[in-house]
């Protein structure tokens, strides 16, 4: 069990108010991401579901009863941190067995759940290791298996990719998502890359400012983003937001369109006319930064990987009316 | 930059400073032990003749040698136990936020810089004297009889200066010991469940295990050398109560002129000294290779 129930939690750290108060439940088995630019608060959010902070205001529940008050340790949540914070001066073994240990576990049931988080996670050969002898994957895991010894209502996950080369990283996500899949306990997973949150998340939370800009399934956000700074942040390369005449003749303040909804026509009935800057020939995709009268930040396209344009040529494209989001003055969505 | 001829006059162009350092280390070192196997005392001139091990012999089968290996134990012992446990607790109590931080991480530090003799009288006459001291007039003011602390409990007396000398250098080390831990560490050990008893025990006190190591051997090799506070407060007594090995030497070079028996003391000195910093050496060394 593990539903995390905030009303009306903010935070502020003397004057300064970094969460204004905000609603939001995860539901129980939920894999919930936070997700939003660096100092947005998705980390103090999380800490303050953790115990680590003080709420300033608002109630936090976790399967029904009252935690606002609760030290971290009698929440039952488990936490990884984003530098592991593995404890140097002991074996994997001991690491895992810690919170085990802190709870007054009888040694034979801590042997047992270390031996089983080690085999679920391919630490078996690691167990007498110190930390400092392990690479970066397995530290991470390490970890990870401190946290699932507990068998908390909840995992917390704080930025706990960004450490690691990309390589790894991709190995990782699928990593924490088979172990959702498998012990179908609440995560709540704070990251800053969006094709991290995109990936692993049933439920996105996007923040901005402390603020919640959209709560939705990954899908949700992608297609229909309720504001510009949504539809700016989620989907990589970014969404192109055209203001102007352009934009007004959509009937909108702003209008937005994914590189994958403008198509490169050579026919001379294109809408949109460019010439191409910087490409990005991937193989299977193109990427083109087209540069418009008028506009001073590039237009991303994407094309197919056949499409033969270089740097200087001029280009023609035809956005496709239905995928075009409009915002008003406000950055809201206009339906 | 490393060829063989920049390699040689590299080599050239040190050598004189480290023939300086060298004969500014030997020539006193080898005149003391020279001297250690002389009968060579000012009150009786004449001729100095070679006595072999007879000046160690004496210095050694001395009561007041016994004495002093103990009182110089017992004084190296007691200063380190008080300064690492009040050092340890310094660093986790000016580890706290709080306001006027800065001045009272100075305050705590001042004690180091005021000179082993300063000290020394200002802690005999301004605190332990008991008709003048701040001790006796509190006592009296109890209505208990004032503590003659240098004619009671000399070594203790002793042992407590050296120690307000030394706890800010044990403080400022771990202090920054501390405050080198990972937070998160501390963070991911609350969540664990630990409280903060065991929060100290598991994960503070191994992190500071090495700072604590480098605080007594530093301290070990000063420590053996204590001699400006017991000249100034017991001059060594009553009897040899607070005689320690230094203070030894200075009795028989200086206060008895037994030049021989001296360098022979000195000498037994020098190998007691150098047997912690062979500990010295390897620990640091071992520090700074990790």
């Amino acid at each position: 069990m593990g539903r995390i129930t905030l009303n009306n939690v903010g935070k502020s750290f003397g004057a300064v108010e970094v969460i204004p108060p905000l609603d939001l439940t995860i539901e129980d088995g939920e894999f919930v991401v936070f997700v939003g630019p660096s100092g947005c608060g998705k980390s103090t959010l999380l800490r303050l579901i953790a115990g680590l902070e003080d709420v300033s205001g608002g109630q936090i529940r976790i399967d029904g009863a009252d935690a606002t008050g609760l030290p971290p340790a009698r929440r039952g949540l488990a936490m990884v941190f984003q530098s592991y914070a593995l404890y140097p001066h002991m074996s994997v073994r001991k690491n895992i067995a810690f919170p085990l240990r802190m709870a007054g576990m009888d040694k034979a049931e801590q042997d047992r759940r270390v031996a089983e988080a080690a085999r679920v996670l391919n630490l078996t050969d690691y167990l007498d290791r110190r930390p400092g002898q392990l690479s970066g994957g397995q530290r991470q895991r390490v970890a990870i298996g401190r946290a699932i010894v507990r068998e908390p209502a909840a995992f917390l996950f704080d930025e706990p990719l960004s450490n690691l080369d990309a390589a790894l990283r991709v190995g990782m996500r699928l990593e924490i998502s088979e172990l959702h899949e498998r012990l179908k306990t609440t995560m709540v997973y704070v990251t800053h890359d969006q094709v991290e949150a995109m990936t692993m998340a049933d439920k996105i939370v996007v923040l901005n400012a402390g603020r919640i800009e959209q709560v939705g399934s990954p899908l949700d956000l992608y297609r229909r983003p309720r504001n510009v700074f949504v539809a700016g942040f989620i989907g990589s390369p970014r969404m192109n937001l055209i203001t102007g005449p352009e934009a007004a003749r959509h009937g909108a303040h702003t209008i937005g369109i994914r590189p994958e909804h403008i198509r490169v026509s050579d026919d001379e009935t294109c809408i949109w006319k460019g010439e191409v800057g910087v490409s990005e020939h991937l193989g299977s995709d193109t990427y083109f930064h087209i540069h418009m009268a008028g506009r001073d930040e590039p237009l991303t396209v994407r094309a197919g990987g056949d499409v033969d344009l270089y740097h200087g040529d001029t280009i023609c494209l035809k956005p496709d009316e239905a995928h075009i989001h409009r915002f008003d003055e406000k950055g809201h969505r206009i339906e | 930059m490393a060829t063989k001829a920049s390699r040689a006059a590299a080599r050239l162009m040190i050598s004189p400073a480290v023939l300086l350092l060298l004969g500014w280390m030997i020539v006193p070192l080898s005149l003391t032990v020279y001297f250690s196997f002389l009968r060579y005392n000012l009150l009786m001139p004449g001729d100095n003749p070679f006595v072999g091990w007879e000046n160690y012999q004496w210095f050694v089968t001395d009561t007041s040698f016994t004495a002093a290996m103990v009182n110089t134990l017992l004084l190296v012992g007691g200063v380190l136990l008080i300064t690492v446990l009040g050092g340890i607790l310094f660093a986790l109590l000016l580890d706290q936020p709080m306001w006027g931080q800065g001045v009272i991480r100075i305050m705590v530090i001042a004690p180091f810089f005021v000179m082993p003799t300063v000290s020394g009288l200002v802690w005999k006459n301004m605190f332990m004297n008991p008709v003048n001291g701040i001790f006796g007039h509190i006592a009296q003011g109890l209505g208990m009889a004032p503590i003659d602390f240098f004619s009671q409990v000399p070594l203790l007396s002793i042992i407590g200066i050296v120690s307000w000398q030394w706890l800010p250098f044990a403080t400022l080390i771990l202090l920054t010991a501390l405050q080198s831990l990972d937070q998160e560490q501390l963070e991911a050990a609350e969540m664990d469940g630990a409280s903060w008893p065991a929060r100290f025990w598991f994960i503070m006190l191994p992190h500071l295990a090495r700072a604590i190591t480098v605080v007594i051997l530093i301290q070990t090799i000063f420590l053996l050398s204590v001699f400006a506070e017991i000249l100034v407060t017991t001059n060594g007594g009553p009897g040899t109560a607070t005689t320690n090995l230094t203070y030894l030497i200075y009795v028989s070079s200086l206060l008895q002129y037994d030049v021989g028996m001296g360098s022979a003391g000195g000498v037994i000195a020098i190998i007691l000294a150098n047997i912690v910093a062979i500990f010295l050496m390897r620990m640091i060394g071992k520090n700074l290779d990790a």
